[in-house]
């Protein structure tokens, strides 16, 4: 799958380095932008009130 | 002797041709290897995708509650204006504790959502200052640090002033909760003044046990007398089976505009910025 990804990038070898390691970090950035504040509403372990439970 | 060796170079050449990974000499894989190598790598990210999310919550939800945190205690600041040297001490220090007596209380409905006061707690760090805001939900928690359960008393009031705060996550405020010792100080301080609690006592239990916020706490029925803080946080640390209660009694007044306890002057100065 990523070998996969990694052939679709153009340009040579340096240049598709490049362009995956811009796509993972666009990836993390989005992940911790959207996703993981939205995963942590299900995260019982951070819940610090009395009675919410 | 050298043709041996001319050999072995040739043998080596024709062996780095057919390397794997060279797309034309590729061996074709079965639908089912494509299928199982999909899968592995899937499984590898969300591995990874679920270590991220452990260093981010454990990690990067509190550099960017501090942040928010210091903006929010900068913000109490320029909205009052207090002297930020305690008053010289003098005879009048009895009048100071007099007011101790009957402190004015912040108007509580006013605050919902709103940082009203800044708590100073020494015994957790020589620079602890922490917003507090009205309402104990996911957005005041996460971002603003301290929150104030919005049924309770308010800070001087007699009854029970009860906040909550993270113990790890979002600017950790409360993770020496279990650092206190009997007769700590913990300092709250809102535009009318700074009112003294004294730790006295904790108590862990379990998340259900809401009487723990009553204005006495544990007795729900009974009738109050006495300015009680209430802190709450999750215990054990990096846990949330149960919780952990801190509890501090009021011990004295002193109005903005006597200036900060001497004993917190530095901190107050800091909080408000003047200093650096």
């Amino acid at each position: 799958m990523y070998s996969l990804i990694f052939r679709l990038l153009p340009g040579p070898l340096w240049l598709r380095i490049i362009f995956a390691v811009l796509l993972i970090a666009a990836a993390v950035a989005a992940l911790m932008t959207f996703v993981f504040p939205w995963l942590s509403q299900f995260n019982p372990l951070t819940d610090s009130t009395i009675g919410s439970g | 002797m050298a043709e041996l060796s001319s050999n072995a170079a040739v043998m080596r050449r024709d062996r780095a041709r057919e390397r794997p990974g060279r797309p034309h000499r590729r061996r074709r894989r079965s639908l089912f290897q494509v299928i199982l190598q999909v899968i592995g790598e899937l499984l590898i990210t969300a591995g990874v995708v679920l270590l991220l999310f452990v260093a981010w919550e454990l990690w990067w939800t509190n550099i960017e509650s501090d942040i928010k945190q210091e903006q929010a205690v900068e913000d109490f600041f320029s909205g009052i204006e207090v002297p930020l040297t305690p008053e010289a001490p003098s005879a009048d220090e009895g009048d100071i504790a007099v007011d101790a007596a009957d402190p004015p209380v912040l108007p509580a409905a006013e605050f919902a959502g709103k940082t009203f006061g800044v708590v100073y707690v020494p015994r957790f760090g020589e620079n602890f200052s922490r917003p507090v805001t009205g309402g104990v939900g996911v957005d005041v928690l996460d971002n603003l640090g301290l929150g104030h359960y919005p049924d309770t008393a308010m800070p001087g009031q007699v009854g029970n002033f009860a906040i909550a705060g993270h113990r790890q996550t979002n600017g950790a405020v409360l993770d020496n909760i279990h650092t206190l010792v009997p007769g700590d100080k913990v300092y709250v301080q809102t535009r009318d003044g700074y009112y003294t609690y004294v730790y006295r006592n904790n108590q862990i239990v379990l998340p259900d046990r809401v009487d723990v916020l009553a204005p006495v706490p544990t007795q729900p029925d009974a009738e109050p007398t006495e300015r009680i803080l209430t802190m709450t946080s999750c215990n054990p640390r990096f846990g949330a089976q149960e919780r952990i209660i801190a509890y501090a009694v009021m011990e004295s007044y002193r109005p903005s505009s006597a200036g900060p306890p001497p004993e917190i002057a530095a901190q107050v100065e800091r909080a408000a910025g003047q200093v650096g």
